[in-house]
């Protein structure tokens, strides 16, 4: 019997299995499928501070940050502090970004239009400005994930967190109201807490326990190009019209461009988010629209070539916010998931947050605005 | 314009399948990436003629069908009732057409050994194509390696253009040369044309033999030739000087698009996934059929043969006459006892060493396959997400199977929404209209 199990092998997950094991806990970890095969497996791997408006997820994304930080320490993943650059076509949309860098209260750089080529010497001519966030940084999140739970069983004993691939949880054990432990297709695991780390799946694995948990999918594509033999960008750029569409509700599609190169050589480029259900249909118009837009950005990319797409679908909740917590209506079940775009760039605190809950001691932020019960049923569409 | 069957494939079962469908009376389009029609089989030489029945067809095709060269379909998606075929060649394209007619082909399976990064280390297909399309052998002395019948062309090939052929090392113990499969099809005549071939230049041709590795500085020198048990496992070593060598153990036929319009696949004789159609090479989904190496790998007859019938289903004919349906039926039980006489046995895995590359695009090799393996990843996807192999650019089609092999699975359908690379230039601009 574990003290924890954790459902789920994203970097989540892995993240609050990592922080539970060595809060002394016993931890066993279980995916349907490989490590790190959901949503993880189809980010970007944004460790951003810059695109959160002030307030709890900020909060979160400054903690996560040093965290990510402790951890790359630790070696076995590419974790590169490289900054982002937020970019301004226009004079009211720059006046725009300074402010919110201003409201942040984060480390940041007002950059004026004509020092831009400082940053990045292939943007396009023209732009009103930017502003640097040197916080930002970028993390390959599969191998992160597979390496923090591999980290933490090396760190602090392989019978203390163990991780059970091609298992699924079919539903909960219950002693009176508490949850005890899983269902699964390989039999019943009794633990003395569960936590739902399933990601863009977290609600469905929430409703095994009978509680309602909102998170839907919303699609993204990223464009990858092939290998280029010398870096062109060095930050992660991208326009503000990325922070709108991020914190915007729309359902029909949105694009912005984020673009950024890679230590193996590609450049990734995003970003559209849609909600489609899961659909994963090739939409030629979305990868058209990014494309187009990255060039605009980087006229220097015209000639790069695409060479893969891919798809994959963030865990979005109504408020945009991640459920962190436990389930007041499930006791013994903690959520932690929901986190949309943000869940590489969240994980570390979610996980480490978590932890503190599970030991009983009272956590380094206040997770009342991540609640599991604060959505309404009007919200749960 | 909307014409009522787009083709993609210009090789023997596109070019049957358009030319029927167009003599029925259909408005035909067909799109292939080279710069002639012919695909892999029929490949030929600027300025050379093709086989002569396959040249009559494709002067017939572009008599009353339009054969757009040089434009790679990259995507293939659907919209109410018609689908775009997005292609590019000198800029980018689509094409609109009710019905879509999926004749990709195949490419070649090669396993990784030792060495088979080595410049001189081609696939047999890659060498075929030299000698076809370029009329220049893949070196001076060349050793021939794999498992299946389409060794032989390619050693008779080379032989017959002046390479010196240092050997043909087939890994199977199947059938000597005197029981070649390809006697079996009425074809004793070709058959006896390799085996002529081979034996006027004294080209040893060795069952139960591979070659496991490949030496060389900076480019091929010699290679190691195993004698193999019936698993391929490795019973004595010899090396052989040669400065290229040519190596196929079968095909992986080319579904990419079938996958993105969201066809059904099926699990091959030999586990590959391939497109399942019914009895008229109709796929799951309404107005997509295929043709040829997509469907099954079974060599140039077959393909024209499922061309044909998939041409005359298109246009609307009540009946496909028996006498195809039979030829069809007779190839494709030929195809199946190919695949069974020449698998691919598991042994290979032993000729591999931990810094072996599995995938030379990303330069992986073997030991961070088995790292990831052992972090998690229990399948070829989320090796690749771990471990990058696949990543690059052939996008998984050299190291597929044997990444699938390698995780213990079988090899799953290829999602690649790009099929091709297009530019990002090309992908941003709005697409030419073709007619």
């Amino acid at each position: 019997m574990s003290d924890v199990i954790v459902i789920g092998a994203g970097v989540v997950g892995a993240a609050c299995a990592y922080y539970a094991a060595r809060a002394g806990l016993d931890v066993t970890v279980v995916d349907r499928g490989p490590v790190a095969s959901g949503t993880t497996g189809s980010g970007e791997g944004n460790v951003l501070v810059s695109d959160k408006e002030p307030g709890p997820e900020l909060d979160l994304a400054l903690l996560s940050n040093r965290l990510w930080r402790e951890l790359a320490e630790h070696g076995g993943f590419e974790f590169e502090a490289k900054g982002g650059l937020v970019v301004a076509e226009t004079a009211g949309v720059l006046r725009q970004l300074t402010e919110l860098a201003a409201k942040q209260g984060v480390e940041h750089t007002a950059v004026p239009g004509e020092a831009l080529g400082g940053y990045e010497p292939h943007l396009a001519p023209g732009l009103a400005g930017g502003v640097h966030y040197p916080q930002d940084a970028q993390v390959q999140p599969m191998l992160a994930a597979a390496r923090l739970i591999k980290l933490g069983a090396d760190s602090y004993g392989h019978g203390t967190l163990h991780l059970r691939t091609g298992v699924t949880v079919t539903g909960f054990l219950r002693s009176g109201e508490r949850v005890n432990g899983v269902r699964t297709s390989h039999g019943d695991i009794l633990g003395g807490a569960v936590v739902n780390a399933a990601g863009t799946w977290g609600g469905e694995v929430a409703a095994l326990a009978g509680v309602h948990l909102p998170v839907l999918p919303r699609r993204g594509f990223i464009l990858v190009t092939e290998p280029l033999r010398e870096p062109l960008i060095r930050h992660k750029v991208y326009t503000a019209a990325y922070v709108t569409n991020v914190a915007s509700d729309a359902e029909g599609l949105e694009t912005s461009a984020v673009v950024e190169g890679t230590p193996a050589g590609p450049v990734l480029i995003g970003a559209s988010r849609e909600r489609v259900g899961f659909d994963r249909t090739t939409s030629v118009p979305v990868l058209s629209r990014l494309a187009a837009q990255a060039v605009e950005l980087f006229p220097a990319l015209r000639e790069v070539r695409a060479i893969r797409a891919y798809c994959g679908f963030r865990p979005y909740c109504p408020d945009h916010l991640p459920v962190i917590g436990e389930d007041p209506r499930a006791p013994g079940l903690y959520h932690a998931c929901g986190h949309e775009g943000a869940g590489i760039g969240l994980a570390p605190a979610t996980g480490y947050l978590l932890a503190q809950l599970l030991a009983g001691q009272r956590p380094g932020l206040d997770l009342h605005p991540f609640r599991p019960d604060r959505f309404t049923r009007e919200e749960n569409g | 314009m909307i014409h009522d069957l787009a083709v993609i494939g210009g090789g023997p079962a596109g070019v049957a399948g358009a030319l029927t469908a167009a003599l029925a009376g259909l408005r035909v389009v067909l799109l292939d990436g080279g710069p002639r029609l012919g695909g892999q089989y029929f490949r030929h030489a600027h300025g050379a003629e093709p086989e002569p029945r396959f040249a009559r067809q494709s002067h017939a095709l572009r008599q009353r069908a339009e054969v757009l060269l040089k434009h790679q379909v990259w995507a293939v998606s659907r919209e109410d009732d018609a689908f775009t075929v997005h292609a590019h060649g000198t800029a980018r394209a689509e094409v609109r057409a009710r019905r879509v007619l999926i004749a990709t082909g195949a490419h070649d399976r090669p396993l990784p050994f030792p060495g088979w990064d080595l410049p001189g280390v081609l696939t047999a297909g890659g060498a075929q194509a030299l000698l076809k399309g370029e009329r220049v052998p893949a070196g001076r002395r060349i050793a021939v390696a794999g498992t299946g019948p389409f060794l032989l062309p390619v050693a008779a090939g080379l032989a017959r253009a002046g390479a010196e052929v240092a050997g043909v090392f087939e890994a199977s113990g199947g059938l000597g040369l005197a029981r070649h499969p390809v006697m079996a099809l009425g074809k004793a005549g070709e058959a006896a044309g390799y085996a002529w071939a081979l034996a006027a230049r004294r080209v040893p041709y060795r069952r139960n033999h591979a070659v496991i590795a490949a030496h060389g500085e900076h480019e091929l020198r010699a290679v190691t030739v195993a004698r193999l048990d019936r698993d391929w496992n490795v019973l004595g070593t010899e090396e052989l000087e040669c400065d290229a060598l040519a190596v196929g153990y079968g095909f992986v036929p080319q579904i990419e698009l079938a996958v993105q319009l969201g066809c059904l696949t099926r699990q091959d004789a030999d586990g590959t996934p391939v497109v399942d159609v019914d009895a008229r090479q109709r796929t799951s989904v309404p107005g997509v059929w295929a043709a040829g190496e997509p469907t099954g790998v079974g060599g140039w007859e077959l393909s024209e043969t499922e061309g044909r019938i998939a041409g005359l289903a298109l246009a609307g004919a009540g009946e496909v006459p028996g006498l195809l349906l039979r030829r069809r039926a007779r190839l494709r039980a030929f195809a199946a006892a190919l695949q069974g006489a020449y698998p691919v046995r598991p042994g290979w895995q032993s000729w591999l060493t931990p810094d072996t590359l599995i995938c030379r695009c990303e330069e992986v090799p073997l030991a961070r396959v088995r790292e990831a393996q052992e972090l998690g990843a229990t399948d070829a996807r989320s090796i690749k997400l771990l471990a990058r192999p696949g990543m690059g650019w052939c996008q998984g089609r050299m190291c597929g199977y044997a990444l699938a092999c390698l995780a213990g699975e079988p090899q799953q359908p290829p999602r690649r929404p790009i099929a091709q690379p297009i530019s990002l230039g090309a992908l941003a601009e709005p697409p030419q209209k073709e007619h």
